[in-house]
């Protein structure tokens, strides 16, 4: 089994999709020759050329539209956004056309189309390089929401997602692409969207992350463990459709719930997640549903010193976690 | 439509390349859209609906643009006012009208979108949604897919001049140009967005003006003559097909009613602009220009008219005696369901 970065297993899966399938095409600003401004399309262009591989101009809610349509006429669209902080041009196209078209449509049309985009903070990317966008198109029935933390779980949401026949946001936190390695076996495996894991087992407090904060949550695990704390794990991967059962079944076990989000605090996804587990674990609950997550100040600011300010870090999940512990 | 014209034809039939058959043809749509269209404001004003979004003063420009499309294979993403555009490419009276009164099985949408918000993958006419000129991107798409997936299908969309400054609007004409997508875009200037007049809409003379700017034709046609609607559709198909590129085509229409049932137009339209436009009809004209030519004879007519009128009753009889849909499908396909 080969050990792979976050960014090539995205890269490979892209190359064996469109290999797979003559429908899947990738378009985005600079995806061609350039392959992107993080190579997660390099070498599609040499291989598949100009028709399957198009450097769009910069006209984000054009990506978004004609992917849209092209998907209603048999094509598997890829599209990407160059930074997530860019996707609002796009909105209206994801939230009014693209969630709504299978449910205004009664079936009539569906849109089997993928959107990536980098997101994510600790890059040094300021306000616009560096926002957690999830939660706005979380609250959108329609749409489904992915954000895998792994080269091995990327390969295998990525391959289901192009091959969903619905709306799919496939976010993937910048800072990871080239930091994280892991082992990615060449089969064509699959991970089925809506199946969050637990990632580190554990019987005392459940932390609940994804993306970048999946692995932050693990190193604050493994720094408590010492002083006896039996932390589990939850990696959602997938935000919409949320894996209820698997949250539920760890907070009843553990009856501690901390949710670990990088983006803003108020209104972000994990405020979500603590509504689930208040409604449907209360009787299990032997702490208070916790959130710890990005201040609310609208971005993230570029100074090293301000963004360290800003970012959740494996020290501030660990002090969280030791404050539930201790309720 | 591939039309053979025989040397009993008229020369209005055979200038530009029609049949008697076809001009009859065409003339019976426009009058059945506007039957069904009148229809449903007496439905509306008798309580029976709650709502209209009228196409009448469009339906010549509609039925003469989408003509030369070829149903079945080329694609339409239309707008509200489609209901000629929409007949024209194959949905029935009682798909009109079923979507009037918002059935369980309204073909356009299973009642769950207001009046207007047709659509029917049977007839590759894209669903419509209500935020404007979201759909020349769709139609821009298809396009896309046909091109890569080498069809041969033209995608077209329709809007208002009003829709037609929308940043969609621009994104999308830059890259149908630059990629020669096989695309259409028809706007059907009525001169008013809702209330605003087209001289607080658009600075230079046309929306059409705007094409040379994406490197892109754009044609002005007058939307009330029917035969010049469909030769400039038609010519600008053949660009499509022939890899030539888009084409603008902005028709210059009337808007014979209020932008809805909910609006009155009076308030900021003169009796005296509303009457001018009215003797420019578009139905009358064509009506008129066919007789004058002969192809519409005074049994043909007749004819028409019954039959009209029949089909206008039945789908209306047909609407009102179908079921609402039921509050238990409310929460289907929101997602593809499995199939076991």
């Amino acid at each position: 089994m080969a050990t792979k970065t976050f960014i090539e297993s995205i890269r490979e899966t892209l190359a064996d999709e469109m290999r797979r399938d003559d429908s899947v095409i990738v378009l985005g600003e600079d995806v061609g020759k350039k392959g992107g401004v993080f190579l997660a399309t390099d070498g599609l262009w040499a291989e598949f050329g100009d028709d399957r591989v198009i450097d769009t101009p910069l006209t984000e809610s054009m990506i978004v539209g004609a992917s849209i349509g092209a998907a209603v006429n048999g094509l598997r669209p890829v599209a990407e956004i160059q930074f997530a902080d860019f996707i609002f041009p796009a909105f209206n196209q994801l939230v009014s056309e693209a969630a709504r078209m299978r449910y205004r449509s009664n079936n009539g049309y569906g849109v089997p189309m993928v959107v990536r985009a980098p997101y994510g903070g600790g890059v040094h990317g300021a306000l616009y390089h560096s926002q957690s966008v999830e939660a706005f198109f979380t609250h959108v029935p329609g749409l489904k929401v992915v954000i895998p933390s792994t080269p091995y779980d990327a390969r295998g949401l990525l391959r289901s997602s192009i091959r969903n026949d619905d709306p799919v946001l496939f976010f993937e936190h910048k800072k990871m692409y080239r930091s994280v390695r892991g082992d990615v076996p060449d089969t064509d495996y699959t991970i089925p969207l809506g199946k969050a894991a637990v990632t580190h087992p554990g019987t005392q407090i459940s932390v609940f992350a994804y993306g970048l904060m999946a692995h932050y949550a693990l190193e604050a695990a493994d720094r408590v463990a010492e002083d006896g704390i039996s932390v589990e794990v939850v990696d959602l991967r997938t935000l919409r459709p949320l894996d209820n059962e698997t949250v539920l079944e760890s907070v009843r076990k553990t009856g501690k719930c901390l949710i670990v989000y990088e983006d803003n605090r108020f209104g972000g996804y994990g405020a979500e997640v603590a509504a689930l587990v208040a409604e449907e674990a209360f009787d299990y609950l032997d702490g208070p549903v916790t959130r710890i997550a990005g201040p609310d100040v609208p971005g993230v600011p570029y100074n090293h010193a301000l963004e360290d300010w800003f970012m959740v870090s494996p020290e501030k999940i660990e002090a969280a976690i030791r404050k539930l512990a201790a309720y | 439509m591939m039309a053979v014209t025989k040397s009993t034809d008229s020369s209005l039939a055979t200038s530009v390349g029609l049949t008697d058959e076809d001009l009859v043809a065409m003339y019976r749509l426009v009058a059945l859209a506007r039957a069904l269209d009148e229809r449903m404001w007496v439905l509306n004003r008798a309580g029976r609906i709650p709502f209209v979004i009228s196409g009448q003063g469009h339906e010549g420009a509609q039925v003469g643009i989408t003509w030369p499309l070829t149903k079945g294979h080329d694609w339409i993403a239309p707008f509200y006012r489609s209901i000629a555009t929409c007949l024209t490419f194959g949905m029935s009276p009682r798909d009109i009208l079923t979507a009037q009164y918002a059935t369980a099985n309204d073909p356009s949408s299973g009642g769950r979108q207001m009046p207007g918000h047709y659509g029917s993958h049977e007839h590759n006419l894209v669903s419509v949604s209500s935020p404007v000129a979201t759909q020349l991107l769709h139609a821009v798409g298809i396009a896309l897919a046909a091109k890569i997936r080498k069809t041969g299908q033209v995608a077209m969309t329709t809007m208002g001049e009003g829709s037609s400054n929308q940043g969609d609007v621009h994104e999308g004409l830059n890259f149908a140009a630059i990629h020669k997508l096989p695309f259409i875009f028809v706007v059907e200037n009525n001169g008013y967005a809702i209330s605003v007049p087209l001289a607080r809409q658009v600075a230079g003379s046309s929306v059409a003006d705007r094409a040379a700017g994406y490197g892109m034709p754009g044609i002005v046609v007058d939307g009330n003559d029917v035969l010049a609607c469909y030769v400039a559709s038609r010519d600008a198909i053949d660009r499509a097909r022939a890899g030539e590129g888009p084409t603008l085509i902005e028709a210059k229409v009337h808007r014979l009613t209020a932008h809805s049932s909910d609006d009155q137009q009076t308030k900021y339209r003169s009796e005296e602009e509303l009457a001018d436009e009215r003797a420019r009809d578009c139905v009358p004209g064509f009506r008129m220009q066919l007789r004058e030519a002969g192809v519409l004879t005074d049994g043909v007519e007749e004819k028409l008219t019954a039959e009209i009128k029949s089909i206008v009753d039945e789908a209306t009889d047909y609407a009102e005696a179908q079921a609402d849909p039921d509050p238990s499908t409310a929460t289907r396909y929101v997602y593809v369901e499995d199939v076991d």
